[in-house]
C-alpha cells in the first residue's frame, strides 16, 4: 500500500478546559473522496482547521504524503499541496475574480513576494487563471468585484482559489452550504471535475452530496470518529444512527442516494 | 457571444489601448503638465507652493501603499519621512565637507539616499510592528513616533536638538546642468523625482507584491491558504512604504535645506494621513488629490482666515461621513452619473446637490468666521462684502441658519429625487 495523502494520529485539540477533539485517528489513502459528517459543535470545523495549520493541535500529530505537517504554519502547509475552502465565503472581497483566482495560482507558478515583476505580463498566470475561471465557469464574470458576485458564485469562487494553487489534497469545508437545489447541483458537479484525481476531504450536511461525492465517510461527535467506512456501511450502522443520522438516513435508503 | 469555447486568456487582460489608456497616459500627463509649469513663468511664491505639493503627492501616495492598499493605519508616517530627510541632509553636509565617496555625489541624486534609509528604517521599525494588523498595528506605530519624535530632541549630535540640522544643496557635481540654486532649478528637480516616485509606487501595485497586498488587506486569514506568510507581506510592503516616504523626505532636505525633529512627530504623521484619506485612499489617484488640495489649502487658506485648521476638520469629518471614496471617490462618482444618466440629467442633480452644498458651506462659513472673531475678543467683525457681520445683529443668524436649513433640505430632496428615479 503506498503512503496515504493524509494520516492523523491521536489528535486532540483543548480550548482552555473545551476539549473539542478527544482523539481523532483517521488514514486518507490518496485519490480518496472522504466525507466527515456529524452533528453541529461535533469539531468537524476544529478538526479542519487542525489539519490545515489554521489552528496547532494540544497532541496528536497529522501527516501528509508521509511527512509530518502539524506545527507548520498554515502558508506552510498549503506550499506542500494542501489546500482548503471555508465555510463562509472567504475571498478577497474588494478585488474581481478575476485578480482572486491570479493571487490564488501565484505561489503554485513559482511568483513569491517579487515587487519586480509586472503581474500582467506573467503570461503562466494569466493562462492558468483562464483555466480555472473556465473550469468553474466564472470566466464571464472574471471582472466582477468579488464582493458583489451573488451567493452561489462567491461560493463558487471559494472552490476555485482553493484549486488554483495546484493543491493534491483539497480540503472543502460545506462548500453547498446555503445553496437551493439547483446550485447544490452544479457545486457538486463542479468539485467532482475540480477534484479529479485529487484526494478530497469534505465536511457536510447535506446527505445528498455527502452520499454522491463520497467513497469513504467518518462520523465525528464530540470530538470523536465513532464510525468510519463505506457509504452503504455507515447508512447500515446502528451507532451512526442513533447519534446522528436517525430519520434522514432511512430516507436515503428509501429514496437510493443519487 | 459565441466563442467561449476557447477561452483566450487574451482576452481577459486589458488590451494594449486600454492599458496605455488607463496606465501610462496618465503617468505622461502628469509629467507634462509639470514639465509645462516653467513655461508660464511662475512666481517665487507658485514655485515654493508648487514643490511643497510635489513632495507631498510622494509621501501620501507612500503612505497609501500603508492604508489603502495594505489596510495597515499607521499613525507614525512621518518617521520614515523625517529619518529619510535626516540622512538626505547628513549627506548633503558631506557634499559640502568634500567627505570621501560623497563629494563625488550629486545633491540631485540625495532623495536615493532618503529612500534607502527610509527603507532601512522600515526594516528595522517594521520588524516587530508587522506581526499584527488593525488596532495593535496603529498602536504600535503611534508608539514608535512618539519614541522616535522624543528621541529625536534627545540626541541633538543627530537630529540637531530643536535648531534641526542645515546645509546646503549648492556644493558637489552638477547634474543636468542644474545648480539648484534658484527655486526654478529646484522645482525641476522635485518634478523629476514627483514623476519618478509617482511611477515607482504606482508599478509597485502592479507586481505580485502589490496584488498579495490588497489581498492581505482584504481578507489576511486566506492569504495563508494560497500559501503566502501575512506577516511576511505587510512588512515587506511596510519596507517599501518607508522607501517611498524616505524619497519625499529627501526631496524636502533638498527643497527646505533644514530638518527639524518636528518633522518626526505625530503632526506630519496625521497630517499624511489627512492628505491620503481626504483624497480618497480607495484610488491610486486619491492621495495625489488629497496632497495638491490640502497643501493649496495649508498655503492660501492660513492667510484668509486663522481658523482654517477648523475648516480641514469640518472637510475631513464631512468626507468621512458622506464620501468615504474621498475626492477621487466624489470624481469618479460624478463621471458614472453623467455616464448612466447622460449629461442633461446629471447636470440637473449634480448641480442641485453642488448649490445645496455651497449653501451649506456659506452658512458654515459664516458661523465660523463670527465665532472665530468673538472669541478672539479683540471686537473684530466680519465684513464680507461690506456686510457688518456682527455677533448680535439679526442678519448674521440669518445668514447662518438660512443657508445651512436651505442648503440641508436641498440635498435631502435631491437624494430623495435621486432614489425615487432610480
Amino acid at each position: 500500500m503506498s503512503t496515504p495523502a493524509l494520516e492523523i494520529a491521536g489528535l486532540h485539540k483543548k480550548f482552555g478546559p473545551a476539549h473539542i477533539i478527544r482523539g481523532v485517528d483517521l488514514t486518507i489513502a490518496k485519490g480518496e473522496r472522504h466525507a466527515i459528517i456529524g452533528p453541529n459543535g461535533a469539531g468537524k470545523s476544529t478538526l479542519f482547521n487542525l489539519i490545515s495549520g489554521y489552528f496547532q493541535p494540544s497532541e496528536g500529530s497529522v501527516t501528509m504524503n508521509g511527512a509530518p505537517i502539524s506545527g507548520l504554519p498554515a502558508f506552510e502547509i498549503n506550499r506542500r499541496g494542501l489546500s482548503r475552502s471555508f465555510q463562509v465565503s472567504n475571498i478577497f472581497a474588494n478585488m474581481t475574480v478575476r485578480e482572486n483566482v491570479r493571487c490564488g495560482v501565484l505561489h503554485s507558478m513559482g511568483y513569491g513576494y517579487s515587487f519586480w515583476r509586472n503581474i500582467g505580463n506573467l503570461r503562466s498566470v494569466q493562462e492558468k487563471t483562464a483555466e480555472i475561471l473556465e473550469k468553474v465557469e466564472l470566466l464571464d464574470k472574471a471582472h466582477v468585484p468579488a464582493a458583489l458576485l451573488p451567493y452561489a458564485d462567491q461560493r463558487t469562487l471559494e472552490i476555485a482559489v482553493t484549486i488554483a494553487g495546484g493543491a493534491d489534497v483539497i480540503l472543502l469545508d460545506e462548500p453547498t452550504a446555503g445553496m437551493s437545489h439547483s446550485e447544490t447541483d452544479r457545486a457538486v458537479a463542479l468539485i467532482r471535475k475540480a477534484t479529479e484525481g485529487k484526494t478530497l476531504l469534505i465536511v457536510e450536511h447535506d446527505m445528498g452530496v455527502v452520499f454522491d461525492l463520497a467513497d469513504t465517510i467518518s462520523v465525528l461527535v464530540y470530538g470523536e470518529i465513532i464510525a468510519s467506512g463505506k457509504p452503504e456501511d455507515i447508512r447500515g450502522n446502528p451507532k451512526v444512527r442513533e447519534a446522528y443520522l436517525g430519520d434522514e438516513a432511512d430516507q436515503q435508503a428509501i429514496g437510493g442516494a443519487a | 457571444m459565441t466563442d467561449t469555447a476557447t477561452p483566450d486568456f487574451a482576452t481577459l487582460s486589458p488590451s494594449r489601448g486600454q492599458k496605455f489608456r488607463q496606465r501610462v497616459l496618465p503617468l505622461i500627463a502628469l509629467a507634462l503638465i509639470l514639465a509645462l509649469v516653467p513655461a508660464l513663468s511662475p512666481s517665487r511664491t507658485v514655485y515654493s507652493l508648487l514643490n511643497a505639493v510635489g513632495i507631498n503627492i510622494v509621501f501620501a501616495l507612500s503612505y497609501n501603499m500603508l492604508l489603502g492598499r495594505g489596510g495597515l493605519l499607521s499613525f507614525g508616517h512621518a518617521v520614515y519621512f523625517g529619518l529619510g530627510g535626516y540622512a538626505a541632509m547628513h549627506a548633503m553636509r558631506a557634499i559640502e565637507a568634500g567627505d570621501g565617496l560623497w563629494s563625488g555625489f550629486p545633491v540631485f541624486g540625495l532623495p536615493v539616499v532618503g529612500f534607502a534609509a527610509g527603507a532601512l528604517a522600515g526594516a528595522v521599525i517594521g520588524w516587530p510592528s508587522c506581526r499584527r494588523a488593525g488596532t495593535a498595528f496603529a498602536m504600535i506605530s503611534l508608539g514608535v513616533a512618539e519614541l522616535i519624535a522624543a528621541a529625536g530632541f534627545m540626541f541633538a549630535s543627530i537630529f540637531g536638538g530643536e535648531e534641526g540640522v542645515t546645509g546646503d544643496r549648492m556644493n558637489g557635481p552638477e547634474l543636468f546642468g542644474l545648480s539648484l540654486g534658484p527655486v526654478s532649478e529646484v522645482y525641476l528637480f522635485i518634478a523629476f523625482w514627483t514623476v519618478v516616485g509617482t511611477a515607482m509606487i504606482f508599478a509597485f501595485t502592479r507586481t505580485p507584491l502589490g496584488k498579495l497586498s490588497e489581498a492581505t488587506r482584504d481578507n489576511p486569514e486566506r492569504v495563508q491558504f494560497i500559501g503566502f506568510d501575512p506577516v511576511r507581506i505587510r512588512y515587506m510592503v511596510f519596507i517599501a512604504a518607508g522607501a517611498f516616504a524616505g524619497l519625499s523626505g529627501g526631496m524636502a532636505a533638498v527643497n527646505y535645506e533644514i530638518f527639524t525633529p518636528e518633522s518626526l512627530s505625530l503632526h506630519p504623521s496625521g497630517f499624511v494621513l489627512l492628505m491620503a484619506y481626504i483624497g480618497g485612499i480607495r484610488y491610486f489617484s486619491g492621495p495625489i488629490l488629497g496632497a495638491v488640495v490640502l497643501t493649496v489649502m495649508q498655503s492660501m487658506l492660513s492667510d484668509f482666515t486663522e481658523a482654517w485648521l477648523l475648516y480641514l476638520g469640518v472637510l475631513f469629518i464631512a468626507i468621512i461621513m458622506f464620501a468615504p471614496g474621498g475626492l477621487a471617490g466624489i470624481f469618479h462618482g460624478v463621471a458614472g452619473t453623467v455616464r448612466r444618466d447622460g449629461a442633461g440629467r446629471a447636470a440637473r442633480s449634480l448641480g442641485l446637490k453642488a448649490a445645496g452644498v455651497s449653501l451649506l458651506l456659506v452658512g458654515l462659513i459664516v458661523l465660523i468666521e463670527v465665532v472665530i472673531r468673538w472669541s478672539n475678543g479683540y471686537g473684530e467683525v466680519f465684513e464680507p462684502f461690506g456686510l457688518m457681520l456682527e455677533t448680535g445683529s439679526v442678519l448674521t443668524w440669518v445668514l447662518v441658519a438660512g443657508p445651512i436649513l436651505g442648503g440641508a433640505a436641498l440635498v435631502r430632496f435631491v437624494a430623495k429625487t435621486d432614489e425615487g428615479g432610480a
